[in-house]
């Protein structure tokens, strides 16, 4: 691409400057970020907001970007984390093989239920994927002899190649380094011809379909990889808080990643980490207001998307291109 | 003019010294707290945060501990122990505080443990189950008598009333199927068959089919409900609409009074095991746990104009537990007061005479609770 001269190129060009601009400025705050946090508990905080916004990012890649809607996100999260935790404690395997393995058996399952449920649309989507996320957090407090029931299991530290992985510092560099890479693969999936494809089917399946995608496989693909990149984030994240819970597969958990990605921007990389950051900052600046907290959160929730209905990131970023260009622009990012 | 500003450099430095002598000398102890306010146990929580806060004031104003005064710092956790995980972080990182009460739930107390394993800080849980103590975690205490005890002292006055075959209800949360484990283990030892076991979901606001089905099951002598809050209300009312006239024993987790106003005459002839704190008036004056139940509940009473319940005193003995060991150790060394807890004798509390050692972060027995019934809408001590 360094020879661009015909006229598509200009804005192929400026996508990637963007691109760059924004991977930039993303890499650098991860990298600085450490020195600004006083202490281990605002690691932690980042850390779980580095957490939602992977998860946050593979489901917008489902959600934003090829137009199905998941409901049951956190069950996959949920069999991640699970399936790493049984097979260290109960079958004494490695951290590292565990994670694979989940990683695995989610690809498997996210494969299965999608070739069925995927063929329904909308409502009906939605209704499944719901129960999907349910019947797995039911199945995950009933099986007290495995997984120890609604009261959690403890998950042993991660440790590679035997050595462990442990402090808050250290996980930081893992997961701003999973977020970073995150980003740079969904980039690159969306320009690619299968991301083209994904969004296509997004505009109209029929019309998809007609252009030759072969839109049953793509669908089904976007949604194993969604589920995947969940499942290893669960592993990741059960080893890192060394506790989990039914809880983390919860209807409640998919609705948050459904949150994050709606208010962030559907169809928005950086949207889907501005939505991480928000879910993830605000429940701790309004601990202080017991009791308002909820109030206080639901309200800027509905103020937001009454004010930037298309999510915060490209709704401004439309704005911002308006004002500059004085017409109405698309945000590409 | 030289003379007055050198004085002027004195006075200022004085004052500053002064300033940071008080400052010092009232840097307060604080007491970290992840409670369950909101949600589910919003019923629990609330009654222990009233208590910590009232505790807290009583400790100030006679003086503090040691000459320092005390602070509390609480969070919520919404009743979802992955919430309580992070907010004990905070409470260890951020507000760096000395000491740890609270964890509502046993999901929450489960969930904060390996953080506060991680830091050493001692830690008292206000949770009923089993597992918190059971095996010893050696930063872990517990206040509340656990639901294997609770299950002995309800199966133990069925086999004194000759009930052999009874039906049990219990709820899907992690205190009903905990507690439901045990019972299965508790009558399986005393001899009781448990002929219907039953589930519901604490939200449900109808249990009646499942009642159906052990109103229909022949030979059931006994119905033995294992829930707490709401969801107790809700069967209560349905064991009264469907005119099941069984023996209904419940668990010491409706021991409050709002489950009597609730329920209302439904809840007549319950039985339930109690701390005696609820029958706290009918006890004998040479009881060492009298004096002290009935100032809780005057003090509380007085201050909230609300009923007493016995969540609110779980936190109360987790504080006095407390307070002992750092009145013993003379010091606020983490290490020190982990000890003195774990040694903790003889202490009189609203549960019971709290006897803990290395191998029992509990150290309470089931005389701690009494079997109650329900007549005219007072707890009294069943015969």
């Amino acid at each position: 691409m360094t020879q661009i001269s015909q006229s598509p190129a200009p804005r192929a060009a400026r996508s990637n400057t963007g691109r760059f601009i924004g991977l930039a400025t993303l890499t650098t705050v991860v990298a600085l970020l450490p020195l600004a946090l006083p202490n281990a508990f605002y690691v932690d905080v980042a850390i779980r907001i580095a957490i939602l916004a992977v998860n946050g990012i593979a489901l917008n890649l489902l959600m934003g970007y090829t137009g199905q809607i998941s409901l049951g996100h956190a069950g996959f999260f949920g069999l991640g984390a699970y399936g790493s935790a049984v097979l260290t404690a109960h079958f004494g395997w490695s951290p590292l093989w565990a994670l694979l393995a989940a990683a695995a058996m989610t690809a498997v399952i996210a494969w299965g239920v999608a070739r069925v449920i995927l063929r329904l649309r909308g409502h009906y989507l939605a209704m499944a994927t719901l129960g999907l996320g349910i019947i797995i957090s039911i199945v995950l407090s009933n099986e007290t002899a495995w997984t120890g029931g609604p009261d959690g299991m403890a998950v042993d530290s991660f440790s590679l190649f035997g050595v462990p992985l442990s402090g808050e510092r250290r996980w930081y560099w893992v997961f701003g380094g999973l977020l970073i890479g995150t980003v740079i693969l969904a980039q690159n999936l969306i320009d690619s011809p299968a991301g083209r494809a994904l969004q296509a089917l997004h505009g109209s399946e029929t019309a998809a379909s007609v252009a030759g995608i072969d839109v049953g496989r793509r669908k089904v693909g976007v949604f194993v990889l969604s589920a995947t990149v969940a499942a290893v984030m669960g592993s990741l994240s059960a080893h890192y808080a060394g506790y989990i819970n039914p809880g983390i597969a919860g209807f409640l958990q998919s609705v948050e990643l459904v949150i994050i990605v709606v208010l962030g921007g559907m169809a928005s990389i950086y949207g889907s980490i501005f939505g991480a950051v928000v879910m993830g900052l605000l429940p701790q600046l309004l601990a202080g207001y017991e009791g308002w907290d909820s109030v206080l959160f639901g309200l800027i929730m509905v103020v937001t998307m009454i004010v930037l209905p298309r999510g915060v990131v490209p709704s401004l970023t439309a704005r911002l291109r308006s004002t500059r260009f004085g017409t109405k622009g698309n945000a590409p990012c | 003019m030289r003379l007055f500003n050198t004085m002027m450099g004195i006075a200022c430095a004085l004052g500053l010294g002064a300033l940071a002598a008080t400052a010092l000398a009232a840097d307060p102890v604080k007491v970290g707290s992840v409670l369950s306010l909101t949600g589910g146990a919003s019923s629990l929580g609330d009654p222990e945060l009233k208590t910590l806060e009232m505790m807290v004031e009583q400790t100030n104003k006679a003086g503090g501990l040691l000459g320092r005064p005390v602070a509390l710092v609480h969070y919520d956790d919404g009743s979802e122990p992955g919430k309580a995980n992070v907010l004990v972080k905070r409470l260890i990182e951020d507000d760096k505080v000395d000491m740890l009460i609270g964890g509502t739930t046993t999901g929450a107390s489960m969930a904060m443990y390996p953080l506060i394993e991680r830091a050493q800080i001692p830690f008292i849980s206000l949770a009923g189950a089993l597992v918190i103590v059971e095996p010893v975690k050696h930063w872990m205490f517990k206040a509340a008598h656990h639901d294997r005890m609770v299950g002995q002292r309800v199966m133990l006055d069925m086999k004194a009333k000759g009930y052999k075959t009874i039906a049990m209800l219990s709820d899907t949360s992690g205190f009903g199927q905990s507690a439901r484990k045990e019972m299965q283990n508790v009558a399986q030892k005393v001899g009781i068959t448990i002929a219907v076991d039953e589930t519901f979901n604490p939200k449900d606001t109808d249990v009646t089919a499942q009642l159906a089905k052990i109103k229909n099951t022949p030979n059931v002598q006994a119905l033995f409900v294992v829930t707490f809050g709401q969801g107790a209300v809700v069967v209560t009312k349905n064991v009264a609409q469907l005119g099941i006239d069984l023996p209904h024993y419940q668990t010491s987790g409706v021991a409050t009074r709002e489950y009597i106003r609730l329920s209302g005459p439904a809840a007549e002839g319950v039985r339930l095991p109690a701390p005696v704190l609820m029958v706290a008036a009918e006890l004998p004056d040479s009881d060492p746990q009298k004096q002290l139940s009935i100032d809780y509940v005057e003090e509380y009473e007085a201050r909230y104009k609300t009923d007493v319940s016995s969540f609110g005193a779980y936190a109360r003995d987790a504080w006095f537990i407390w307070t002992n060991a750092v009145k013993q150790a003379k010091s606020f060394d983490k290490v020190k007061i982990r000890e003195f807890i774990e040694n903790t004798a003889g202490l009189p509390g609203t549960s019971g005479i709290i006897n803990m050692t290395p191998q029992d972060h509990l150290g309470l027995d089931v005389s701690g609770l009494k079997i109650v019934t329900i007549k005219n809408g007072n707890f009294v001590i069943a015969n």
